[in-house]
Formats: structure tokens, sequence, C-alpha cells
């Protein structure tokens, strides 16, 4: 089977680098591990670094420390057990992992979600990436030495995660949806708390803002730092707010509009030279930009159903199912996945925190998905990595890495 | 003029004759299958003369129940910007030996995610700058998304699917 040989360890085409600089030059390269698991990767990931002092001369990156084997997982499940799995991917965005995967099996199974379950998608998706968004920056202030911003914007996530608590019960790993819609209405006090929060947010995160963005330290240590350029960014795979760093303004939600995203005027920002201040700003813009799609949301929020009417595919209230018949063998069907399911293979994809979050599913009409692979943004951009780091210090490598968002579960899945 | 899919397919009948095959148009977007020596000139094609500048996905997909010949297939996303147009295209390749050339020269991202492919199915990707696992150990040997592995260890006994009307895909009926 393998007519591969087994390539060099990084150790050995190390070895071999630094016993040839030294015969040349007569300099001392040396060896660093950065990671698995240290306090500046923000999840597990490793990174062999051959060092020239403070300087990087190349890096090889390890992958996989936290894979789970979603695909293969997924390959055993129907679809309503795959929710769980698609959360745990990018945990810092749930809910947009959940209804991509949600919208995937809609597509397929033809269905149509109503006015008001698509606007709450659309809140609930854009609260989920102002959490994004702020753990990002916040964190990269965080690794450039200014804890107070962080502290002051914590919480606003906190508030979020209550939102998420009053629709599904959890607040990380959401589990958020249904086929055909939601699986309750938000309630009145979720409607406060989101309205609290629409008035609350803002100035904190002025404060936030006029804290870190003109830092003169802060900018010292992103300016320049890990520019990429839009071609390069292209070939590369980026998509997301990195690419849009970088002067690209392809943004899902505007190419091919989903849940109902015509609907609403944003902005979609977008960089210059798409390096680590850059990509800090665009962030900061895309979450003004959440907050402008979720009060329009609210305000014109369609009165209906908070689901489609497919009793197929959509769980009956509890109450039914243990008053009647009907409702308990309706579950009993969905659960152990005996409703019909059409063959074909669909891709769909949303704009998740990180960039392009693609869903390509293959069903061959069973009660599992015959292949369901995950197009996950950060373990595309994540190979750029290496390309943006070499020649650079190792200080900004950890901003680099800091500002990318790579998010250990979304790029191990 | 537009680009749209009848465009598409035009094109590439006009070009690649025979060796292109099955065009769908499910769920709003073009698919086909081509050739598996083809997979280069394709993408080369859609790169440079109809516009589509994104590598949007490369996956496998394992067939066991195919000829030998048709086992395994790459499928490649490909999206163009300009026009936003989507399309979708398999090569099968051989079940005993899924050989393919890399497309990692035309786009970058695709340098992973075939190493992904090679690591949970097997295939080879000629030319490819660094093909090894990537998300398993070095070590292992099994390329675990191929349907005959299964999901759990097949001798346990304390948790029966069958009892409950459930046959797994990738185990024996019996």
């Amino acid at each position: 089977m393998s007519q591969i040989l087994a390539p060099l360890t990084i150790e050995e085409k190390y070895a071999d680098m630094i016993r040839q600089r030294e015969n040349e030059d007569g300099s001392e390269l040396s060896i660093l591990n950065l990671g698995p698991t240290h306090p500046a990767t923000h999840g597990i990931f490793q990174n062999v670094l051959l060092m020239d002092g403070e300087r990087i001369v190349d890096a090889e990156p390890t992958i996989g420390y936290i894979h789970r084997a979603f695909e293969k997982i997924a390959e055993n499940r129907p679809f309503y057990q795959i929710n769980v799995l698609t959360d745990r991917m990018n945990y810092c965005s749930s809910p947009i992992n959940n209804f991509g995967w949600w919208m995937t099996v809609e597509k397929l199974l033809n269905v149509e979600v109503p006015k008001r379950a698509q606007y709450l998608r659309v809140i609930l998706m854009e609260l989920a990436r102002i959490s994004d968004h702020l753990i990002c920056n916040s964190i990269l202030a965080v690794d450039t030495g200014a804890f107070t911003g962080f502290l002051y914007v914590m919480q606003y996530r906190e508030r979020i995660y209550e939102i998420y608590e009053e629709l599904c019960g959890a607040r990380l790993t959401t589990n958020m949806g249904r086929i055909g819609g939601l699986e309750r209405d938000l309630s009145d006090t979720g409607f406060r708390k989101l309205h609290a929060f629409m008035k609350d947010f803002p100035p904190a995160f002025k404060e936030f803002e006029a804290l870190v963005s003109r830092n003169r330290i802060f900018m010292d240590r992103c300016v320049d730092v890990g520019g990429i350029s839009a071609e390069k960014a292209i070939g590369y795979g980026f998509t997301g707010p990195n690419l849009r760093a970088a002067g690209v303004d392809y943004d899902v939600r505007i190419a091919t509009p989903y849940s109902s995203y015509q609907d609403f005027q944003f902005d979609i920002p977008v960089g210059k030279s798409g390096d680590t201040y850059d990509r800090y700003c665009v962030r900061n813009e895309e979450i003004w930009q959440s907050m402008r799609i979720i009060e329009q949301a609210l305000a014109n929020l369609p009165e209906g159903p908070y689901h489609a009417d497919v009793p197929d595919y959509y769980l009956p209230p509890k109450m039914d199912v243990y008053n009647n018949m009907e409702a308990l063998i309706y579950h009993f069907k969905i659960v152990m996945g005996e409703v019909p399911v059409p063959k074909g293979e669909v891709y769909n994809c949303v704009e998740g925190g990180n960039g392009e979050l693609g869903f390509y599913l293959v069903s061959d009409g069973s009660r599992v998905p015959y292949r369901l692979h995950f197009r996950r943004p950060c373990f595309i951009y994540y190979q750029a990595y290496t390309d943006m780091i070499k020649g650079g210090l190792l200080s900004d490598a950890i901003v680099i890495l800091s500002s990318l968002n790579v998010i250990a579960g979304e790029l191990d899945a | 003029m537009a680009l749209d899919y009848t465009v598409v397919q035009e094109k590439l009948t006009a070009k690649f004759g025979e060796e292109v095959k099955d065009f769908t148009n499910e769920f709003s977007m073009l698919a086909f299958e081509i050739a598996s020596d083809k997979n280069v000139e394709a993408i080369h094609f859609f790169r440079d003369e109809l516009g589509f500048n994104f590598l949007t996905d490369v996956c496998g997909i394992h067939y066991p129940d195919n000829e030998t010949a048709r086992q395994f297939a790459v499928v490649y996303h490909l999206h163009n910007w300009v026009e936003n147009v989507r399309v979708r295209f398999k090569v099968f390749l051989n079940g005993a030996n899924p050989e393919v050339e890399s497309v990692a020269s035309l786009f970058a991202s695709a340098n992973w995610q075939e190493r992904e492919t090679y690591d949970f199915y097997g295939i080879i990707f000629n030319n490819h700058p660094d093909l090894k696992r990537i998300l398993n150990m070095d070590e292992m040997v099994s390329f675990p998304l191929r349907k005959e592995f299964p999901l759990e260890d097949g001798n346990r006994t304390d948790k029966d699917d069958r009892y409950f009307g459930r046959i797994p895909q990738n185990t024996n009926a019996n």
C-alpha cells in the first residue's frame, strides 16, 4: 500500500539545516517547541520552530491533538445526533455551526423554514459572531499585554450565553435548533435579556476600542505584522475576516444569502494589507455590523410559527409524546431514524466565525449520511501560518496566531 | 454573458469530450465526473479559462460496493467569486491502488486537504509537496474513513444494536 518512503522527521530535517548553517557562517540555530500545550497558543497545536536567535527560520506545524473523528462518527448517526458534533468544532460560535448543519439537512429534505425562525436564527448567529470575534480580539489584546480590555468585555460574552440558555438550556455546546426551525420560541426573559444586551454592550465595547485600538503598544505589536496579500490569501483558501482583512470582500452572507440575510442592510468591512491590525479592525467592525443586523431583525421580527410544519422531521412537543399516540409514534420514528430521507449530494455553506463553514453531505437514503465532510475554515487557512511567521520574531508569531483565531476544535474536527 | 451552468457544460464538453460525463444539477450546484488523469488539467482550465478562482474543498469518498476501478472518489468544489458560480466534480479511482495527481501546485490550499484525504482514505496524491498524515499519528497503518473500518470494536458484547433494528453501514448484516 504505502509507496511513500518514511519522510524525515522534523528533528532530522532541522538537524541537517543546523549543521549546514554552522558550516556556512558559524551561526548557531536552535529548535524550539511552541506547544502542544502553551498558554499563548489558545488551543492544542504544536509548532516546531527553527530559531536563529529570536528570528524564526523555519516552522513545522503539527496538528490533530484533539482530533475526534467527527466525520467517521457522523457516518454512523442519524441527522439529529450529528448536531452535537458540529457545535464541538468552533465552540466559540456553536449556534452558527448548528444552524449551518440544519440548513444543510433542510436543503436535502426540501424544508421551508418560516420567516420568524429564520430571523431568530439570524439573531442567534450574529450573537455567536459577536462572541466569537469578541474573544478573538480581546485575547489578541491580552497576548500583547493588555489584560484590562479583555475583562471589560468578557462579561458580555456571558450575557450572550445567557440568551442561548433561554433558548436551548446550554451555553457553550449549544445543540440548538431542529430540522425546520427552532426547538422553542425565544422566551420573554430571552427577549428581555437580548434587549438589555443591545443596550449595554455598545458602550462597553466602545470603551474596549478606546482602550486598545489606538494604543501605541498595541499598534506597534500589530501593524505590519503577519501581512498577507489578497492573491496569496485566496490561494491558501482564506475566507472570513482573515480574507477580508486582506482586502477581498467575499462574504457568504452576501454571495449566497441564507436564512433571509438578504433582508438586512449591513456593510462588509475590508482591510488593506491583511496584517494583524487589519484583522483586528475587521473583526471589530463586524461586531458593529452584527449589532446592526440584530437591531433590524428585532425591529422587523415577524409573528408566526417558529418551526416548519414537518411532522416527519420535527420532534413533537414532549407533552404530546406522553399523551398522544400519534405524537409518540412520530417521536419514536424520528429518534430511531425511521423517517424517509432522499438520496442526493448537497453542499451548503454559512459564514462562520472564521469564514466559509461548509457541509458536504452525501445521502444514500439510509438513516445515516453516507459521507459527511466538514469544510472547516480554520483547517484550511492555518496552513498559511508557516509562511506568515517565517523571518519574523517569535513574539510576532504569537500575535499572528492569536489574530488568525485558530480554534483547535475546528482545526482538528 | 453570465456564466451559467449550460455555458460551463458546453465549454467542458468542447474541451474534454468523452472524458467528462454525468452532468447533474442537484440542489442548484452543477456536478459532474471527469477522468482521473484529467483532474489537474480540469482545475487549470477552470481557474484560468472560466475564472474559478477559489478551491473551496477537497475530500474523498469510499464506495466499496462499486467495481474495483471506481471504489474511491476525490471530490473537488470550485467557486467563481466574480460570477458567483459553484461547481463540484469527482474523479473515481481504483480501489486497489488509488492514485491521483496533486493539485497543490495550482491552489496552495489543496496541500493540507489532500494530506487529510490521504490520511483518512489512503489515496496517494502524486507530486504532492509533503504527503504525510496530518490529523492521525504517523505510526498509524490503517485509513480510518474507509468503510471497512467499523466505528467501534466489533467484538463488544455489551452493546448489540441489532436488537434495535439498527445495522451499521460498515458491518455485515449477520
